[in-house]
């Protein structure tokens, strides 16, 4: 008997096994079931129903003095840096990482478009550019000490921070340039803020690149091989470098491509204030508010996870908030503290989403 | 005949600890070897040194009679060395079509591939079902599900259907039925079979004594950081096999 046993071709009983691929009856999930795969499956759309949510909201409480396309695009044009910020902050979260010094990228680079023009007498167009290179090289500093000399990217870019900034005001001199001298000098460095109107709503350039830019990242980060690297790298980096992706290429396109975005929010800076000072408050600000928007819009911090169009979201939540609650009258500590409240939601449902698996 | 895969003298340490201690590895075109070995005794090493995913202290590998030096997995795979690590190395939130085809996807033919480079997203994910379809997958319903809601023997399946579709010249196996369940265990030593009738040499390393002795042509037997000898499975038992990797019986004389 024993025998009988242990001899028992066991795999012999394969032979009349199914050979269709499963498929189960429709089982009711229930609400809240079907609702965690949505989620899963499109993380963009908690901000997305946030946004519509506090946009109706608003609009019934304010009426037409908040819902009209003059509010609704005014709050476009508040948001246009930090949104563009927040699709730079968003590819360095998407690969498991932080960037604190965007903001520090984009003031300088705003300073070095100014100065480049004003002190050393360059085209406007030339002194764009070099704005822009140079914004890509900080970029290309903190992805090579990030990923060459595997420092943790909030450090290298607490330190690129401070030291952008500190830079920043030592090149400039501390001296602002007037927008009036731009206006007549250069007016190339207000190009992002030229205003064109489509009704009653008021849109810039700036607004206009902000919009393309998140449309051309999403488009990217789904549908090309980089975009799925930049994912894995993110997700799991040793597993993908085994899976065959240039892990340190990727890390080093991703904050190269950061420090241009960053750049580009520099000029868009311009464009939006006028004038061109080494003090913005976007030197000291920038990242935080980048932060914000990312983390509302559902992206994980940590990494692998999330869609760039929730981060541009984000961005607009914060920008409805805040116009709505100053149309309210409400004490602009309100806004901070419902922001808060926002942040502290979003990475719970974050963490929700992610227990889907195993 | 000569070796297509061939290491010679290799060492590898790790700090104080030697991992590989003068390591010879010879794998023959069109074989099945399997590498045996008791838990530390750097059969991961060895596979890690001629797999490129670790560049050894000494030592030489020999692809094909040329001398390779692999700095990264990604020259090995280019030089048609695939390997499926115990691992796995899967991106948990990408799909499974994303993570086939993880560093070689596909382009759309025309301007869209060229000038937008998109990924030909249809054609990448009817190669996926097929690949899993060969290997018995059935119980994978949807191919752009998440790895990470996989089962853990239908990830290791998703693995060894990766290396199977893309490996030219030497495939590696570490563990590979180690999480699977009797069917698809029973597929992937079918497969292993298949893609030796193809001509591919398999390295596999597996504890599993049974799947070993039915699929091996030649037993590199690893102990203690080096090839204490290579044994004919038709020649030995699996005790005999368990005996020389534990140190309980003297080796047989020479490879």
């Amino acid at each position: 008997m024993a025998s009988d046993r242990t001899n028992d071709n066991y795999e012999s009983a394969l032979s009349g096994a199914s050979t269709d691929v499963a498929s189960f009856e429709y089982h009711k999930k229930g609400f809240v079931g079907r609702l965690h795969d949505l989620l899963h499956t499109n993380p963009a759309l908690v901000p997305l129903i946030v946004l519509v949510a506090a946009i109706i909201i608003f609009g019934i409480a304010l009426g037409s003095k908040f819902f009209s396309p003059f509010a609704l695009t005014l709050i476009l044009q508040q948001v246009q840096i930090v949104g563009v910020l927040a699709a730079a902050q968003s590819l360095i979260i998407l690969t498991a990482g932080i960037d604190l010094s965007v903001g520090a990228m984009a003031v300088i680079s705003s300073v070095i478009m100014g100065q480049f023009t004003f002190r050393y007498g360059l085209p406007a167009p030339m002194a764009v550019a070099a704005g822009l290179a140079i914004g890509t090289a900080i970029g290309a500093l903190n992805g090579w000490l990030v990923s060459r000399v595997k420092l943790p990217p909030f450090i290298v870019t607490l330190g690129m921070w401070q030291i952008v900034l500190a830079a920043n005001y030592l090149f400039s001199r501390n001296e602002t340039i007037r927008a009036q001298d731009i206006e007549a000098n250069a007016p190339f460095l207000h190009f992002m803020g030229y205003k064109f109107q489509i009704g009653g709503a008021t849109f810039t350039l700036g607004v206009l690149v902000m919009i393309l830019l998140v449309l051309l990242l999403a488009y990217v980060l789904r549908n090309t091989a980089w975009g799925r690297h930049v994912y894995a790298v993110g997700d799991d980096p040793e597993a993908a470098q085994l899976a065959g992706v240039d892990v340190h290429k990727t890390l080093m396109s991703v904050y190269m491509l950061v420090g241009f975005i960053c750049a580009l929010a520099g000029w868009v800076m311009i464009g939006r204030f006028g004038s061109v000072s080494p003090s913005a408050s976007t030197g000291m600000m920038g990242n935080i508010q980048s932060i914000t928007a990312v983390v509302i819009g559902g992206i994980s911090l940590f990494g692998g996870r999330g869609s760039i169009l929730g981060a541009f979201f984000g961005a607009l939540i914060v920008g409805v908030f805040e116009l709505g609650l100053r149309m309210a009258g409400a004490d602009p500590q309100w806004t901070f503290l419902l922001i808060g409240a926002l942040i502290i939601a979003a990475v719970s449902v974050d963490q929700w989403i992610r227990k889907v698996s195993a | 005949m000569e070796p297509i895969l061939k290491g010679r003298n290799l060492v590898k340490r790790y700090g104080k600890v030697t991992a590989l201690d003068h390591c010879d590895f010879d794998l023959y075109p069109g074989e099945i070897l399997a590498v045996i070995g008791d838990n530390g005794a750097g059969k991961s090493t060895l596979i890690k040194a001629v797999s490129g995913a670790v560049v050894p202290d000494e030592g030489t590998v020999t692809l094909e009679g040329k001398e390779v030096r692999f700095s990264s997995p990604i020259e090995a795979r280019d030089a048609g060395i695939e390997t499926v690590y115990q691992t796995l190395a899967m991106s948990p939130a990408l799909s499974i079509t994303d993570n086939m085809f993880m560093g070689r996807e596909l382009r759309m033919p025309g301007v869209m591939g060229k000038w937008f480079r998109k990924l030909d997203k249809p054609a990448m994910e009817k190669f996926a079902r097929e690949k899993l379809s060969e290997l018995g997958l059935m119980t994978i319903q949807n191919i752009n599900q998440a790895v990470e809601t996989l089962s853990g023997g239908q990830r290791q399946g998703v693995a060894v259907a990766r290396a199977a579709a893309f490996g030219s010249k030497v495939i590696i196996l570490d563990e590979p039925t180690a999480a699977l369940g009797v069917k698809e265990s029973r597929k992937v030593l079918e497969l292993i079979q298949d893609v030796k009738s193809r001509g591919i040499p398999i390295i596999l390393i597996s504890h599993n004594m049974p799947h070993v002795f039915e699929v091996a042509d030649r037993i590199h037997v690893h102990r203690l950081g080096k090839r204490l000898c290579v044994i004919d499975p038709k020649d030995y038992t699996m005790s005999d096999a368990v005996a020389f990797m534990t140190g309980a019986k003297e080796a047989p004389e020479a490879a």
